[in-house]
């Protein structure tokens, strides 16, 4: 089930705001002058005209950067011969050979104790999870390995180790394969989480990550593979990539902020739209990365519009939403003109009937109505 | 006494009439079944090893060649007992099962008649019947019209290679690497070195000067051994009670304390609880506490290695109790499927923490399951040096021109506690303890040896002791006043480089103890 996208029009490219992107990039945190530009200058691309599936998108930056690096490799369960589960990395077993693109056993523990022992090594994995529901099954050697290696071993052993995969609701598919987890992997020092919206957020994170240092933890979504999204030219460049650490104001507002990752900034867009009808100016934030959290960026929008709405699809408690409301009210309580909203996932395992499922996910009217409520114009 | 090199030992076993007991009967073998029930791939590898072979040839286990391995399918087959349709054993049958035995024509070993006995299994290669055999996914099987089950446990357990006896002597026909004066005694001495290391940090935690350690008593010929056998190229992932590894590879003893302690000198900076030892110019990974989790990151890290063509392999440790852990399950596979050079290496020695082997699992040790995943095994006695020695020695070298991994069983005995948190006395008895340590002690054995080589005196051995306490001792006065790590360190290496949020965490660290220096710890360096 697709939903239209929302063809925002775009600004000219400003040439400043993407060397100092490609400066971010390398290191992967701001200085006190990027932060400055930052909220102007990364939003905004020339349009090429040329449109990209979320699936393309990781396809061809998982080609470009094992072009570029030997020491990359994937491994996963049908990443090879069935093309990937998804068909993410569709054509690269023939490309690069069953040496550097590895079908493996059922076994996440295995693969993913592999992966980071290869990493410790010095090759740059990058694993791919069915779903990340199967991610449990491997969760000690991400968190007590990779997760905590470099700060255990003092720097001496460092993980340039990737983990990807879709994660959260996808349509009917029940309890185990649709939670999301990016609050979980967002509470672990030693990982950085990134979770991309469109083909310009998979392209440029998914080359950032691969490209990193430390372990990422890189959260996709199924539902989002098939859709397609305009891309610019410098996203198709093959040296692009994003800065990890930084959200990106998806459409600029003075009313409501509204935070969202993942599908959710799809469903945040088409609630601006309509909030737009009504007189209401919502200014949506996709976060990009849920560790490091991007905290300067939401509070700077919170200041201009002294309203906050959180969207996710994971569930309330400990969540993404429960973060931000906490860091902003320790950061921006003055600047608030009304208490915070949080919109979430329903707090049950998900269920499979479809119209149970439906309201246990956030939708476009929960958004809406939530915006409508903090700037007091609902009945 | 004489032992024959184990590798003769196997075919014989395999290929004589065997009797065994089950209770009052005793079974054989029958013809029948290794016709039937073989698969073909077997029966064709029997073809070019089979006994007449091995016994005309002379074995030299060091010449490392193909005869060194034998199909072992002894402890599957050769001894098996069989059982009933039913289940388990009786005595008296019910007459139910008699008459199914009957239609189905399937042969029941446990029988009320007492004394029977099937026919000697002599499994030779024109049994082969290619009519016999069918396609399956995963290759060509045999099939049997019989209903065989393979028994869950032989009688005869896989012997353990042992070079020299309790009281030091090779035993006659024994095969073994050569080992040179100097190495040996390095290996001596080493030896000497840890049981002295372990000893005296046991003592200083039981003061109070350290929180944990863990010993390895009764294991240092594993630890020593082993090492010396490997070449300072390998990767070594430990579990945790092989730091002798490390001090044969040259970490120092202040070294050591200074992990201990935790102190600013201390390569790890901190950061991890005692006996977590890692060093990465010593390719020795740091010691992670969840139980097996080295196993497929061995198979990881031989993964780089094969593709780097390195003439290195991953070495990763376990004990009997991390057998049991998915890892192992998941570490040994893969590193078969993917063909990885990995020696895993088992350290069976009896206990894990409370848990006796017999609650840990129930088939003969760790070796049998290396066949299960398609893994080259052997069992060694971890307490003779020379066997350690020659085993690794040749594991190793099999491990990096295969490109195969090998498993290791090392059988021996955890002298110590657990470790400082542990009170074994609890659950064994005192007198076991104390045979393994005095009768059954690795040094006392290749000491032993090495004197009776002439390389090795008493005087030299006092003025060895005495001078490696005095070493520990002072290294932990050193290191009990060092300094501990700045406050720096508790920000750096979470990720590769600072990030801001942790940055930040910092500066507001430093302003709050500017304002309230007297709540500040003073041991902590700013």
């Amino acid at each position: 089930m697709g939903f239209v996208v929302v063809l925002l029009k775009r600004e000219e490219k400003r040439m400043f705001g993407f060397i100092r992107q490609r400066a971010a990039c390398r290191g992967n945190h701001a200085s006190s002058l990027e932060r400055g530009i930052r909220a102007t200058a990364l939003r905004t691309f020339s349009s090429s005209g040329k449109e990209m599936t979320v699936r393309d998108a990781l396809n061809s930056a998982l080609d470009e950067e094992m072009s570029a690096d030997p020491k990359v490799f994937l491994m996963g369960e049908e990443v090879g011969e069935y093309q990937g589960a998804y068909k993410i990395s569709r054509g690269l077993l023939k490309k690069y050979g069953p040496e550097r693109v590895r079908d493996t056993p059922i076994t996440e523990a295995g693969f993913t104790g592999i992966g980071v022992g290869a990493a410790y090594y010095g090759l740059k994995p990058v694993i791919e999870f069915m779903t990340f529901n199967f991610s449990m099954q491997a969760i000690d050697h991400i968190i007590n390995s990779a997760a905590k290696s470099n700060y255990m071993s003092a720097g001496q052993i460092s993980v340039p180790i990737v983990f990807r995969g879709p994660n959260g609701a996808a349509a009917g598919v029940g309890a185990q394969h649709s939670q999301c987890f990016a609050a979980w992997y967002g509470s672990c020092p030693g990982l950085k989480v990134l979770v991309p919206y469109s083909s310009e957020d998979a392209r440029g994170l998914l080359k950032a990550a691969i490209r990193d240092p430390d372990p990422v933890v890189f959260l996709e979504n199924e539902l989002l593979y098939g859709e397609s999204f305009p891309v610019s030219a410098e996203a198709l460049d093959s040296s692009f990539c994003l800065p990890i650490g930084k959200a990106k104001i998806e459409r600029e507002g003075n009313d409501v902020t509204i935070t969202a990752f993942s599908k959710m900034v799809g469903y945040a867009l088409k609630a601006a739209e309509i909030l737009a009808k009504e007189g209401i100016s919502a200014e949506v934030i996709n976060l990009r990365s849920i560790r490091p959290l991007d905290t300067s960026t939401i509070n700077a929008s919170v200041r201009k519009t002294n309203r906050l709405v959180t969207v996710e699809e994971g569930v309330p408690q400990h969540g993404v939403g429960a973060e931000i409301c906490a860091t902003v009210v320790e950061e921006s309580f003055y600047y608030l003109d009304a208490p915070i909203e949080r919109i979430a996932g329903a707090d049950v395992p998900m269920p499979y009937a479809a119209n149970l499922e439906r309201i246990a996910v956030p939708q476009v009217d929960d958004i809406v109505r939530a915006a409508k409520r903090i700037c007091y114009r609902s009945h | 006494m004489h032992l024959i090199c184990h590798y003769i030992h196997e075919p014989l076993y395999m290929f004589s009439p065997i009797t065994h007991t089950h209770t009052q009967h005793k079974h054989l073998v029958s013809n029948l079944f290794w016709k039937r029930f073989f698969p073909m791939s077997i029966c064709r590898l029997a073809r070019s090893r089979t006994i007449t072979r091995f016994l005309k040839t002379k074995i030299c286990p060091f010449e490392i060649h193909e005869r060194l391995i034998t199909p072992n399918y002894s402890f599957f087959h050769a001894c098996s007992s069989y059982k009933t349709l039913a289940g388990n054993f009786t005595r008296k049958p019910h007459e139910l099962w008699d008459k199914t035995a009957n239609i189905l024509a399937f042969r029941r070993f446990e029988s009320a008649r007492a004394g029977e006995q099937a026919e000697a299994v002599s499994y030779t290669d024109d049994d082969e019947d290619e009519n016999q055999s069918i396609d399956f996914p995963g290759g060509r099987v045999t099939f049997t019209p019989q209903i065989k089950f393979i028994s869950e446990s032989t009688d005869k357990r896989v012997p353990c290679y042992r070079v020299l006896d309790d009281d030091g002597y090779p035993f006659a026909g024994s095969r073994s690497e050569q080992v040179d004066k100097e190495t040996a005694l390095k290996m001596y001495k080493s030896m000497v070195t840890l049981q002295i290391m372990d000893h005296i940090f046991y003592e200083a935690q039981r003061q109070g000067r350290i929180s944990f350690y863990m010993t390895s008593m009764g294991e240092e010929a594993i630890n020593i051994a082993t090492a010396a056998a490997l070449s300072p190229d390998d990767i070594i992932l430990p579990q945790y009670r092989e730091p002798g590894i490390l001090l044969w590879r040259g970490f120092t003893i202040e070294e050591f304390a200074n992990q201990l302690f935790g102190t600013k000198n201390d390569a790890g900076k901190g950061r991890q609880m005692p006996v977590h030892y890692g060093s990465k110019k010593h390719n020795f990974v740091t010691v992670s506490s969840p139980i097996a989790t080295q196993l497929p990151q061995a198979a990881g890290i031989a993964y780089s290695l094969k593709m780097d063509n390195k003439e290195a392999c991953a070495v990763a440790f376990t004990g009997d109790g991390g057998t049991s852990e998915g890892d192992f399950h998941a570490g040994l596979n893969f590193a078969a499927v993917m063909e990885a050079p990995v020696l895993f290496i088992c350290r069976n020695n009896g206990w894990a923490i409370s848990t006796p082997i017999s609650d840990q699992f129930r088939s003969d040790g760790v070796v049998v399951k290396g066949q299960a995943y398609g893994i080259r095994s052997i069992r060694i006695d971890g307490n003779d040096t020379l066997a350690v020695y020659s085993a690794i020695r040749a594991a190793r070298e099999m491990v990096i021109r295969e490109q195969k991994p090998i498993l290791v069983e090392a059988l021996t005995y955890r002298v110590g506690h657990h470790s400082t948190s542990d009170d074994s006395t609890k659950y064994r008895p005192l007198n076991e303890i104390e045979y393994w340590k005095t009768a059954r002690n690795p040094l006392g054995r290749y000491r032993k040896w090495v004197q009776r080589n002439g390389w090795w005196t008493d005087e030299e051995e006092t003025e060895l002791r005495g001078s490696i306490r005095k070493q520990v001792m002072n290294a932990i006065q050193v290191a009990d006043k060092t300094e501990k790590p700045s406050l720096k360190e508790l920000f750096t290496d979470v990720y590769d480089r600072l990030p801001l949020n942790l940055h930040e965490q910092e500066k507001s660290l430093r302003e709050t103890i500017k304002r309230h220096e007297q709540d500040f710890p003073a041991d902590v360096p700013l």
